[in-house]
């Protein structure tokens, strides 16, 4: 499958695993869950770990660094607690692997996720990848400290 | 007032540019119906019973001449020749085409204007006292803190999903003249014992179906925490609101199930978080460059006495009224503020012709500097007359329909579009409204009654504002009958209070004579200078609703 990753279209590396039967080789998403109950088979793996919505990363802010990857999930596009969570992850917590958005991820939430710390995407399926990838582009003015831009506007007018 | 800089200016282009491309993909099948809604919402575009309806910003209330002509020009050219002034200070169009939004778009963008965030679940266009920097009674000017949130709020990445729409309002003076009380998040600039500037701040009022009035999470935040302060409130609600049900996502919901103590003490950790990981104070070089753009504008110095205007005021009666009633006084010697009353029989209130708008910018570089400002109660103001010219001034507001001489009357009702327009309502708004404006065009009648806040909203959102006024009416639909309902004693000042249900509601017929017994009733109970509102809290519901009921 295809994602945006570092603002390129790019071969996903990862595999989801949802956690029936064995594990899959190579390099797995899992649940939070499927984590907890796994994490035996899990240790020595290259393990990335998906949020929902009602998962904050503060309860599993202990364990980040067995983690190289933190999938965050939009069920609906319209649900934007993943953008506090991504900016806790990168500033509070100090998150430096990839933060990947799934689920309802579209063209036109994408910039606003970069903003924030996002820096891969799994486009919803049917949407064409190509198109979504402009969304980068969309602005080149800031206003707001973030992710992205750590200079206010007020310096750098 | 603020002038774009190339950053400002790029924006609004780049989000032009971005609206194109989202109806050009929804116009091709590429973004279905239900993902294009949340976007064409948050660029202020709404479809209505009948058409699309465009809602244009008006940051904090403020317009140049130069904004009016091109508002006239696109209700002429994209619309059916008129604009509506909502309880927002904003400005909306109610018949454009999907087409021509981008075109629309491009010519906001000409003159600094834009319909970013007037819609949405996000932060939207940011409200403000309509008299900032004229009024006497004001400590601190709110603009420039306005305009700075303005820009922090635009496109902010990570508030732009929120669970419900989120409104901010600003006052600096003594009275709140911006409901601050009632906004999700109020903000009270004003002054520290050591004449610091900071900011009181409210969060979690509103009105809607469970109206509540604010309550203070910081009695003083410094102006150079404002945005940091209001990112950590921003972050509490954008996590923890309630995302499960519509009705209950507003702040004020979280904040009454959370408590005040436990959401004052998520906010307070959070902004210490902010802090510790190099959270940026707002530099005061930069608040000093903002508020440049609002000094005063060069007024000359006049005497405190205007020969000319009490000459006026003495030789012409309709005159005199209109200035102790529409005009009031300036912190500038020599100069008044002038309200045009945009509420008159036989028209929508708030509704301005593509006509009224140039003359409107004509009068403004005329007599006011060139600025017009637009109010929460759907009015405008030029707010900044030499007194010399008020008696001109008049007689053109008069030919334009500007000098019904009803500012704080009955009248002078707020009302949102009801049924006539709006997919919402339950029953229609205007055509009430104007049924009352009709039945009390008795001036002396009116100017007898005091100050008189009547507020209509055609449906339990409460877009008219119903909760606050001193009389509110609220239209509700029973088994395919549009009734009207009464409630008395609310009030968004600084007194803030709710309005309670006087019963049974009234059909469209009965509305009017209903007024009239609660009108007759005040009368008669008042003591001497006291207005509606006193003399209801004097005396309490129960003798209203004994005469109201009477025969029921």
């Amino acid at each position: 499958m295809q994602i945006i990753k570092d603002k390129a279209i790019v071969e996903d590396q990862w595999v989801h695993f949802d956690g029936q039967g064995d594990l899959p080789d190579g390099d797995l998403i899992v649940s939070l869950d499927v984590w907890q109950t796994r994490a035996n088979e899990l240790k020595g793996r290259r393990v990335g770990l998906q949020l929902e919505p009602d998962q904050h990363p503060k309860d599993i802010r202990d364990e980040l660094a067995n983690f190289e990857l933190i999938a965050i999930n939009f069920p609906t596009f319209m649900d934007g607690r993943g953008y506090s969570y991504a900016k806790i992850l990168r500033d509070r917590f100090g998150f430096e692997g990839e933060i990947r958005a799934v689920g309802d991820v579209m063209r036109d939430q994408m910039f606003y996720m970069q903003r924030c710390g996002f820096t891969a995407y799994e486009v919803k399926e049917g949407r064409d990848i190509h198109d979504a990838i402009k969304a980068f582009d969309d602005f080149s003015v800031k206003y707001q400290v973030s992710a992205d831009e750590h200079t206010p506007i007020y310096r750098r007018r | 007032m603020y002038k774009y800089d190339e950053n400002d200016r790029r924006i609004v282009l780049e989000r032009a540019a971005q609206f194109k491309s989202q109806v050009e993909r929804r116009l091709t099948g590429a973004l279905k119906e239900e993902e294009f809604r949340p976007l064409r919402l948050q660029n202020g575009l709404y479809l209505q019973l009948h058409a699309y309806m465009l809602r244009v910003a008006v940051p904090y209330g403020l317009m140049s001449s130069t904004q009016m002509r091109m508002l006239s020009h696109i209700a002429s050219k994209y619309d059916r020749g008129y604009g509506h002034m909502t309880t927002r200070q904003n400005i909306q169009f109610n018949w454009p085409k999907l087409d021509d939004v981008p075109s629309i778009l491009d010519d906001l963008a000409s003159v600094e204007m834009h319909a970013i965030q007037t819609s949405g679940n996000c932060i939207r266009n940011i409200s403000a006292d309509q008299f900032a920097g004229v009024i006497a009674d004001e400590v601190v000017d709110p603009r420039p803190y306005a305009e700075i949130m303005r820009q922090w709020s635009t496109f902010h990445p990570e508030f732009a999903y929120l669970p419900r729409k989120f409104k901010f309002a600003f006052t600096g003076a003594t009275t709140d003249r911006a409901a601050v009380q009632f906004h999700d998040i109020g903000f009270h600039a004003l002054k520290n014992d050591a004449g610091e500037v900071g900011f009181k701040i409210y969060v979690g009022g509103g009105m809607g179906r469970t109206p509540m009035i604010g309550k203070v999470v910081s009695e003083f935040v410094p102006e150079k925490d404002l945005l940091l302060y209001t990112e950590a409130i921003m972050r509490v609600y954008n996590q923890f609101g309630r995302r499960d049900n519509k009705y209950k996502a507003r702040i004020k919901i979280l904040v009454h199930e959370m408590k005040l103590e436990e959401f004052t003490r998520r906010v307070e950790d959070e902004f210490t978080a902010l802090l510790e990981e190099g959270g940026l104070p707002l530099d005061q070089a930069e608040i000093d460059r903002v508020a440049a753009y609002f000094v005063d504008p060069a007024y000359e110095d006049l005497p405190e006495k205007s020969a000319s205007l009490d000459q006026n005021l003495a030789d012409n009666r309709d005159f005199s009224f209109w200035y102790r009633q529409n005009v009031l006084t300036h912190k500038k010697t020599g100069y008044a503020i002038v309200n045009l009353s945009l509420k008159k029989p036989g028209v929508p209130p708030g509704d301005l012709t593509d006509v009224q708008m140039l003359a409107i910018a004509d009068l403004a570089d005329k007599y006011s500097f060139g600025e017009i400002r637009s109010t929460h109660e759907q009015n405008l103001v030029l707010a900044d007359v030499r007194k010399d010219d008020l008696f001109d001034l008049w007689g053109a507001l008069s030919t334009s329909g500007f000098a019904d001489p009803n500012i704080g009357t009955l009248q002078d009702m707020i009302c949102c579009p009801g049924l006539d327009f709006c997919t919402l309502a339950n029953a229609r708004s205007i055509p009430i409204a104007d049924k009352i404006t009709s039945r009390f065009d008795d001036m002396d009648y009116l100017y007898d009654l005091g100050e008189l806040k009547l507020k209509m909203s055609g449906c339990i959102n409460a877009c008219g504002h119903h909760h606050v006024g001193h009389i509110g009416i609220l239209g509700v639909n029973k088994k395919g009958t549009e009734l009207y309902q009464i409630t008395l004693g609310g009030s968004a000042g600084d007194d803030a209070s709710v309005g309670k249900i006087m019963g049974p509601g009234f059909d469209e017929d009965g509305i009017v004579p209903a007024l009239e017994k609660i009108l007759a009733t005040y009368i008669d109970l008042r003591e001497d200078g006291e207005e509606f509102l006193a003399t209801y809290r004097r005396v309490g519901m129960t003798p209203f609703k004994e005469t109201l009921y009477a025969n029921h």
